[in-house]
């Protein structure tokens, strides 16, 4: 591995960019996604930026289930994010579909259409857990990277 | 001039939803604004003919996170007037304090949006510092900070106790306090006012012509609100409509800085006159009949229409949100606006886009 190289996956372990995808959410997740960069939790002291733009950034936060209208913007937010990349579903209708899996409009969970890396379960799902959910997620990422192992499932009762 | 289309979403980073409008520009004014819907729809209406009407209280404060305890108010109430249900009076109070607190959030995480629409971060982030507070005691007194839950057909699930309300009033004080500090830059700061007064005008006429409700119409100056209506324990409290008679975004964004201290008078004066009865009556039958059901959210109007049919599922659920009742006026906004300022004119609304879609 080059110097460079090196270099690089350094500043990316240590400064993940996030870029959050409201997917027919409540609203309830995407506040507390907002709420994650506010005073009190403050996620920008770990080096975590909310961008934008997909293709500047290394996480793809989604929130909400997948329906048939926005399911090929997920997937057209998610090819344009560069490699190594991390997915993570946060709230009970990012992870299964929730309360809406009935409704007819819904195809379901996030893993639906994309595939999804850590998932945040809640409903909503609170900043201390989404906070909680990136920094695993940086695990992912250094495991696709070659550089550790890939973090084992865990369940939080 | 050649006419040129830009599309306005549906990712934008004013917003933090899919709203997507596609705006017809010569040079950089503002010809025609069409809209383009359907990006969150769920289609949750239709999950009343799957659950039954005590488990569609949990659908409903999901069809928008923000105002949610209002939701699932409009919904009970409904019901209770459906089924003859006589509410206890303590249950009232309860629910005016939790659906007041959340007009609170709610006004505070726009006011926030809109500093950072205009890009004022640091005020964006005072207001949000605030808000957390208020986060602390929804999670404090009904165990979660979002979707809290405490209505039931009925009356409510939750009492507050004497420490719980005597904190509350507390917490109170030292948020209208941080607020009041907040309000010289939000109302008069030079910056502040360039970027908001005058930007997206609309008169009184046009607002009741095109049926604005919340703080888009009484920005514009008309004395409207569907508390004044009474329902729950409005009838017995003391307030008057906030209204501004400019109509532009710097009146919108007063109405709502001077709602959320007004808020807060509210639910002092209904801890300080919280009456000792039960928190829930019994609900005997199933929902038969007709009804219509308003009530006021952060947003504005919100209007339920129900039908029952004497089985356990509700036959019709129908939901009218305040931000679909706000686009029309957005559209009339628009036109002769400079490309620049359509972030802020649209936040003025405050887009609710999973009310609205549902």
């Amino acid at each position: 591995m080059g110097l460079l190289e090196n270099w690089i996956n350094k500043g990316r372990l240590k400064s993940p960019w996030v870029v959050h995808f409201d997917c027919g959410s409540c609203n309830g997740c995407d506040i507390e996604v907002l709420a994650c960069l506010t005073p009190v939790f403050d996620v920008e002291r770990f080096g975590i930026i909310n961008v934008g733009n997909p293709k500047h950034a290394d996480v793809l936060l989604v929130t909400g289930t997948v329906n048939h209208r926005n399911k090929k913007v997920l997937k057209n937010i998610y090819d344009q994010m560069p490699d190594p990349k991390a997915v993570i579903a946060i709230g009970a209708c990012g992870t299964s579909g929730g309360v809406f899996r009935e409704c007819y409009n819904v195809v379901g969970g996030v893993d639906q259409v994309i595939p999804v890396d850590v998932y945040v379960p809640g409903c909503p799902a609170k900043p201390d857990a989404i906070i909680d959910g990136v920094v695993t997620a940086l695990d992912v990422v250094k495991a696709k990277l070659g550089l550790g192992e890939m973090p084992k499932v865990t369940v939080i009762d | 001039m050649s006419r040129t289309i830009i599309p306005f979403g549906p990712q934008h980073p004013v917003l933090p939803e899919p709203l997507h409008l596609k705006l017809v520009v010569e040079d950089e004014t503002i010809v025609e604004a069409i809209p383009a819907l359907g990006y969150v729809h769920r289609g949750l209406e239709t999950l009343a003919s799957i659950r039954d009407y005590n488990q569609m209280v949990y659908i409903v404060e999901r069809v928008c996170g923000i105002c949610s305890c209002i939701h699932a108010m409009c919904y009970c109430q409904g019901l209770e007037t459906m089924m003859n249900v006589e509410v206890p009076s303590r249950a009232k109070y309860l629910r005016v304090i939790w659906s007041e607190l959340h007009r609170i959030h709610s006004h505070l995480l726009w006011l926030g949006l809109f500093a950072d629409g205009f890009g004022f971060e640091s005020l964006f982030m005072q207001f949000w510092k605030i808000r957390e507070r208020v986060m602390d005691i929804n999670e404090a007194t009904a165990g979660n900070r979002v979707v809290i839950s405490v209505n039931v057909v009925g009356g409510v699930r939750r009492d507050l106790d004497k420490t719980q309300q005597r904190w509350i009033l507390d917490e109170l004080d030292k948020l209208e306090k941080e607020l009041r500090q907040l309000m010289k830059t939000m109302l008069d700061d030079y910056t502040v006012k360039k970027r908001t007064v005058g930007v997206g005008v609309l008169t009184a006429e046009q607002a009741i012509q095109l049926g604005a409700v919340g703080p888009t119409l009484r920005g514009s100056g008309v004395a409207q609100d569907a508390r004044q209506l009474g329902y729950a324990a409005f009838d017995e409290l003391d307030f008057e409509p906030v209204t501004s008679p400019e109509g532009d975004s710097w009146a919108r964004s007063k109405v709502r800085f001077m709602e959320t201290l007004q808020s807060m008078d509210i639910v002092r004066q209904a801890i300080s006159r919280l009456p000792d009865t039960e928190l829930a009556a019994k609900v005997p039958g199933k929902p038969t009949g007709e009804v219509v059901c308003r009530v006021e959210q952060p947003r504005g109007e919100l209007l339920y229409y129900l039908k029952g049919n004497g089985s356990k599922n509700m036959e019709r659920v129908r939901i009218r949100t305040p931000t679909f009742a706000n686009i029309p006026p957005l559209l009339a906004m628009l036109p002769g606006a400079q490309l620049a300022d359509v972030p802020i004119a649209a936040l003025t609304i405050d887009p609710c886009i999973s009310c609205t879609e549902r």
